[in-house]
């Protein structure tokens, strides 16, 4: 859908909408940007032009039935809020035990910029429905799960925009599982805002499963106060265009990032996995490890800059990506970047593309593994550095069964 | 029994094996010495059929059972056990967990029942104490970080818990001291019986001080050149192969 079908759609339904300035600034903003084309440098390597040559349309109301997705969520025990089709749905939700949960309307948060991020802009005009989670001072609230399930509609491409946000008073600590599945083609653009006061600490895991067919472009905002700290790991298998862009700035002293991911990609998948990292603070710390397992005909990407403020003197930020190519015709694309502007940090970086060590698929052979299991006990090692630092046991459980479930699927 | 006749291979169209016979009995242990370039660690990965090393001509058989026609993990099912000269090493790969995959994928291969992590720790822990090897070495990965000695010594454990009947020790001796050359030898004399046999590839006659064979074969330009008994890797010792290789051309 082009970005004048997308205006023209949010022409039509403005005056049901709330919010209408925040609304109208972003549909201004989206009409002078357009939609990112292969002119913009930050989606050099991800093109939207399958997204814009498929036409959405609205969800309906009615209530499809979800009840095999929500069959297919993995079992933690924590409360759970759970959207079908990009709405809230009370029935299938468990709310936590916590007064500052504000569901069924977006919560539009602070520290989004859709003056820079077209999908941004697209999502804060036609954005429905969201939730706020607020933890109050040195309040621990524990696991939330946020679930996003596409039921597909009988064969309807919906489009979808929730908006979330996140706000952790000074001291608050939460983990928020953040797992997204669906069935068929569909438009998933979320975006969540997070804001992690002094010595907070938000643990933000994402399983995203989503449909093969569907299009999922999520946008993560995290600002992190002093000695705060931002854990986050994403796992992507789903989506045929996918990309998640997380924003993280560090904006007090001795706070701290971490942004690992994994991707599984094959068939003629494409993810995106783009990252921003900004030390505006002294003696923060930025950690990620991001690694990419491609088959078939799949593309991989992953963006990784890392800014450092004349301010930000004893930073030390590490990135390490590296991507394992299980198939002639798979491909990689990797831009790490930094830009420096203090002169006392330490900031290193590395990337690394190769295929599976026969050496060492001979080595498991020769003990009597079969060449099947082998070469899954190759891929899950090569995951093993992302994987690692997950303390969260149910959310890291749930990650190794979703990749034991690719890996049965690939064979 | 291990039956190789006429044995031959190339690697990118070089013949390093040109025609190898030898037989190793039920429960020998049979030395395989030579030169540098002689061409015995590529008749180990011959045997145990690494990429590359294909055999181009001959028969390998194992108690009745053609080597050559299978896959690695087949011939590690049937028995067969390579200890690398070059330990691999496995990064992400538990120790523990690595050991208890193979195990059970032999006995799965064997018809038998796996073994549950309990069971495994105790006979883990019990082997190691033997190989003198501290208990952290089952947690860590896969040959990182491990000392030559380690590595080699790693190599010994698998083989106690994997209880080959045929092992082929590919230059187990190189680079370890003699403390350490003690310990992978009572390791591999600890498996020796009726049932065992082992095919122990060196360079120097070392290690045979410590794992005395029946037989022991020169291997020189791809071809067995002499045999004889454990006084023959005495004889090398004192006179190097020159001679001996001299005399066979």
């Amino acid at each position: 859908m082009s970005t004048d079908a997308f205006l023209a759609r949010y022409a039509e339904r403005k005056t049901g909408l709330g919010d209408l300035a925040l609304r109208e600034r972003a549909a201004g903003l989206l009409r002078a940007k357009g939609l990112p084309g292969p002119r913009d440098e930050a989606w050099r390597y991800t093109r939207l032009l399958p997204l814009t040559q498929t036409d959405f349309v609205e969800p309906r109301a009615e209530a499809f039935d979800a009840s095999a997705l929500l069959a297919r969520l993995p079992a933690i025990d924590a409360p759970r809020l759970v959207f079908v089709d990009g709405r809230f749905s009370p029935v299938h939700s468990t709310l936590p035990n916590l007064a500052g949960i504000r569901a069924g309307v977006p919560a539009f948060g602070t520290g989004a910029r859709p003056d820079l991020d077209p999908l941004v802009a697209l999502n804060t005009m036609l954005t429905e429905d969201g939730v706020a989670i607020t933890v109050p001072a040195d309040v621990d609230a524990g696991t939330i799960v946020l679930a996003s399930l596409a039921t597909g509609q009988g064969g309807r491409a919906i489009a979808f925009h929730p908006r979330h946000s996140v706000t952790l008073a000074p001291g608050a600590k939460l983990t928020l599982i953040e797992i997204g599945l669906g069935e068929g083609v569909y438009f998933h653009n979320p975006v969540i805002t997070a804001a992690i006061a002094q010595g907070a600490s938000l643990t933000h895991l994402r399983l995203q499963t989503e449909s093969e067919t569907g299009f999922v472009l999520s946008t993560v905002y995290a600002d992190v106060a002093t000695g705060g700290t931002y854990d986050s790991f994403q796992l992507a298998m789903g989506g045929r265009l996918a990309r998640a862009e997380i924003h993280a700035t560090l904006s007090g002293p001795d706070a701290i990032a971490h942004l690992n991911a994994a991707q599984l990609l094959g068939g003629v998948q494409h993810a995106d996995f783009t990252t921003i990292v900004s030390h505006d603070a002294p003696n923060c710390a930025s950690r990620q490890t991001v690694k990419t397992v491609l088959t078939g005909r799949s593309r991989g990407v992953f963006q990784g800059k890392i800014e450092v403020a004349r301010a930000a003197q004893k930073t030390d930020g590490y990135q390490m990506n590296q991507a394992l190519l299980l198939s002639p015709d798979a491909e990689m694309d990797s831009k790490p970047q930094l830009e420096i502007y203090a002169d006392d940090v330490k900031c290193s970086h590395g990337a690394t593309v190769g295929e599976l060590d026969p050496e060492q698929l001979f080595y498991l052979r020769s003990r009597g593994v079969p060449a099947a299991e082998a070469r899954a006990i190759l891929v899950r090692a090569f995951l093993d550095a992302a994987l690692e630092p997950i303390s969260h046991e149910a959310g890291r459980a749930a990650m190794e069964d979703a990749i034991a479930a690719w890996w049965a699927r690939q064979a | 029994m291990l039956e190789i006749k006429g044995l031959t291979a190339s690697i990118n169209d070089k013949p390093i094996l040109r025609g190898i016979d030898l037989v190793v009995p039920k429960g020998e242990i049979h030395a395989v010495m030579g030169p540098n370039g002689a061409g015995k660690s590529t008749l180990g990965y011959v045997l145990s059929g690494r990429e590359g090393y294909e055999a181009t001509g001959g028969s390998a058989t194992f108690n009745g059972a053609d080597l050559l026609d299978i896959e690695p993990e087949e011939r590690a099912a049937l028995g067969l056990f390579l200890a690398f000269q070059y330990p691999v090493e496995l990064p992400g790969v538990g120790n523990a967990n690595f050991l208890r995959t193979a195990l059970n994928a032999l006995r799965r291969a064997r018809g038998e029942a796996e073994m549950d992590a309990p069971g495994f720790l105790k006979l883990a822990r019990a082997e190691m104490k033997r190989l003198s090897m501290p208990d952290d070495m089952l947690k860590r990965n896969v040959n990182v970080g491990f000392s030559g000695g380690e590595k080699k010594r790693n190599e010994v454990l698998q083989m106690a818990i994997l209880r080959p009947k045929l092992a082929i020790l590919d230059e187990t001796d190189s680079g370890l001291d003699i403390d350490a050359l003690r310990i992978v030898a009572d390791g591999v004399n600890a498996l020796r019986g009726p049932e065992f046999s082992a095919l122990v590839i060196t360079h120097y006659q070392r290690l045979l001080d410590y794992i005395v064979p029946d037989r022991v074969h020169v291997l020189a330009e791809g071809r067995i050149v002499r045999s004889g008994g454990p006084e023959l890797a005495l004889e090398l010792e004192a006179n190097g192969y020159a001679g001996i290789v001299a005399d066979a051309a």
